[in-house]
């Protein structure tokens, strides 16, 4: 029996890698994300994903919320404009998540937090891609301890 | 704002006429009742007064103190004027600009009838920032407040304090730029009084540019430093034209989506939905601030909602009740410059 190498006790907290609730929409994104990955195609481990039927369903408490638990980052992704299953749900999201971005922003929370992107149920590649790069944005930014309670 | 007649005269020139149109409103039986402000209880208040007879239209006052919103008493939350034999009774009410515009943009979002409502214009010359003298002024207790020239004097037992008005006029009526109800052109027999109608209201919003350019972490403690002293006792959401809601987002309790505590997290999560809620609809009364018994000052927020509506949808409330507010509209075309894009 060997003892475990430094190498594996380093590469055991050697990075830390932030958690990303991602809110997926069922008819583009969740399938999206299916298709990446029956596809194959690589895509961080660092997202976990919460299905909703329409990316208009989600509220900016879901954000906000997520925030203050702890989670990293947040990733939103619906149908792009025009797809949406329910003609116009992401539009309506649109307006919403414009406006949480920029508030969230001026409330002095960093502009990489809280991320937003289209992917269709045929673009598995574009999904791992854009992922990762959330990914990469959160994980630069650091550990999310703003929310932390004192006591 | 005329500015050479001296702040005591004009106010009092506006009094004078508001009393004489809400007399003549009584008498030809136009208004059922009017809501106006009436003397506070206490020096450096105002109160909201319902009148329905010409005798007490000598009650109604306008100073620089008169800092409510109206409007509130229109919402749906409140109960409706009726009278058992007539119904729904007509309502005037004296309307300073975000008066004007909290009444007009309730219409827009279908919560009240305007059919049923006379907005009295007033060509408002400002509130003062209440909190701001009485920080200065401390623990002693103001006896009496009076207007002379420009300037608000306080006295109390023993000191006497003269404040600059222009110096301490609130944040937003610095910015305002709808001093005046605006004039639906649709309905003329809505506006009495002064209004005037707007188009093309030209902002550049320098004063939040400053907030706006530190760094997130800048912003942060800035933010947080004002809201820290929050005890949640929401008296912004009670004075607010446009919180009419039957149950509040944070009176929810099935499911309990925030915390209910005083701590910094739950503050900050009030706040930030609550501007969420206001995105389009905040007709920049400033009565959230004023009413804060803390004195946090929401002004930032509320011209920075004003701003992004206006940059991005170029839309200003309570302008027009047939344009619907950008949140329950859409457009294919909308900007998604913040949506994350293969490189």
């Amino acid at each position: 029996m060997t003892e475990p190498s430094v190498e594996t006790k380093q590469s055991k907290n050697k990075e830390w890698e932030p958690k990303i609730i991602a809110f997926l929409c069922n008819w583009c994104s969740y399938a999206g994300a299916d298709l990446a990955g029956v596809s194959r195609i690589q895509d961080p481990p660092n997202i976990r994903i919460v299905r909703v039927p329409c990316s208009g369903r989600i509220n900016a408490y879901f954000i906000i919320k997520s925030l203050t638990d702890g989670w990293d980052g947040v990733l939103v992704s619906g149908c792009h404009p025009g797809d949406c299953h329910y003609i116009s749900g992401n539009l309506v999201a649109r307006r919403r998540f414009a406006i949480l971005k920029e508030l969230l922003e001026f409330f002095g929370i960093e502009p990489g937090r809280v991320n937003f992107m289209w992917a269709s149920a045929a673009e598995g590649m574009r999904f791992a891609v854009l992922v990762r790069k959330a990914t990469e944005i959160v994980k630069k930014l650091g550990q999310n301890k703003k929310f932390e309670k004192k006591w | 704002m005329v500015k050479s007649m001296g702040l005591e005269t004009e106010n009092k020139e506006i009094e004078n006429n508001l009393r004489e149109i809400a007399r003549g409103l009584l008498k030809e039986k136009k208004v059922d009742v009017i809501i106006g402000y009436m003397e506070g209880t206490l020096p450096l208040l105002s109160q909201p007064i319902i009148i329905d007879s010409e005798e007490d239209v000598e009650k109604l006052i306008w100073n620089n103190l008169c800092y409510v919103n109206l409007a509130k008493y229109l919402v749906p939350r409140v109960p409706k004027f009726v009278n058992p034999e007539k119904g729904n009774l007509t309502v005037g009410v004296i309307s300073k600009g975000c008066v004007g515009r909290g009444l007009i943009h309730l219409a827009s979002e279908n919560k009240i009838n305007l059919d049923e409502i006379k907005i009295i214009g007033i060509p408002c010359n400002g509130v003062v920032n209440r909190q701001r003298i009485e920080m200065e002024i401390g623990e002693k207790e103001i006896l009496e407040v009076s207007v002379f020239g420009d300037n608000i004097i306080v006295k109390g037992k023993d000191f006497e304090r003269e404040f600059p008005y222009d110096e301490y006029m609130n944040d937003l009526c610095k910015t305002c730029k709808i001093r005046k109800p605006p004039l639906v052109s649709k309905s003329l027999d809505l506006c009495v009084g002064e209004c005037e109608e707007y188009s093309n209201i030209v902002d550049d919003f320098s004063d939040i540019s400053e907030f706006e350019a530190l760094t997130p972490e800048e912003k942060w403690n800035q933010i947080t430093e004002e809201l820290s002293v929050c005890t949640r006792c929401y008296a912004c959401r009670e004075a607010c034209p446009m919180c009419y809601c039957n149950l509040c987002f944070v009176d929810q309790n099935k499911p309990v989506w925030f915390g209910k505590t005083t701590d910094l997290p739950d503050v900050f999560v009030y706040h930030l939905i609550r501007a969420m809620h206001m995105a389009g609809r905040c007709v920049a009364c400033g009565a959230c601030s004023l009413v804060c018994p803390m004195g946090i000052d929401l002004n930032k927020i509320n011209r920075k909602l004003e701003k992004i509506v206006k940059e991005r949808f170029d839309f200003t409330s309570g302008l027009d009740p047939d344009v619907l507010p950008p949140m329950v509209d859409f457009k294919l075309e909308d900007a998604q410059e913040f949506a994350l894009e293969e490189d």
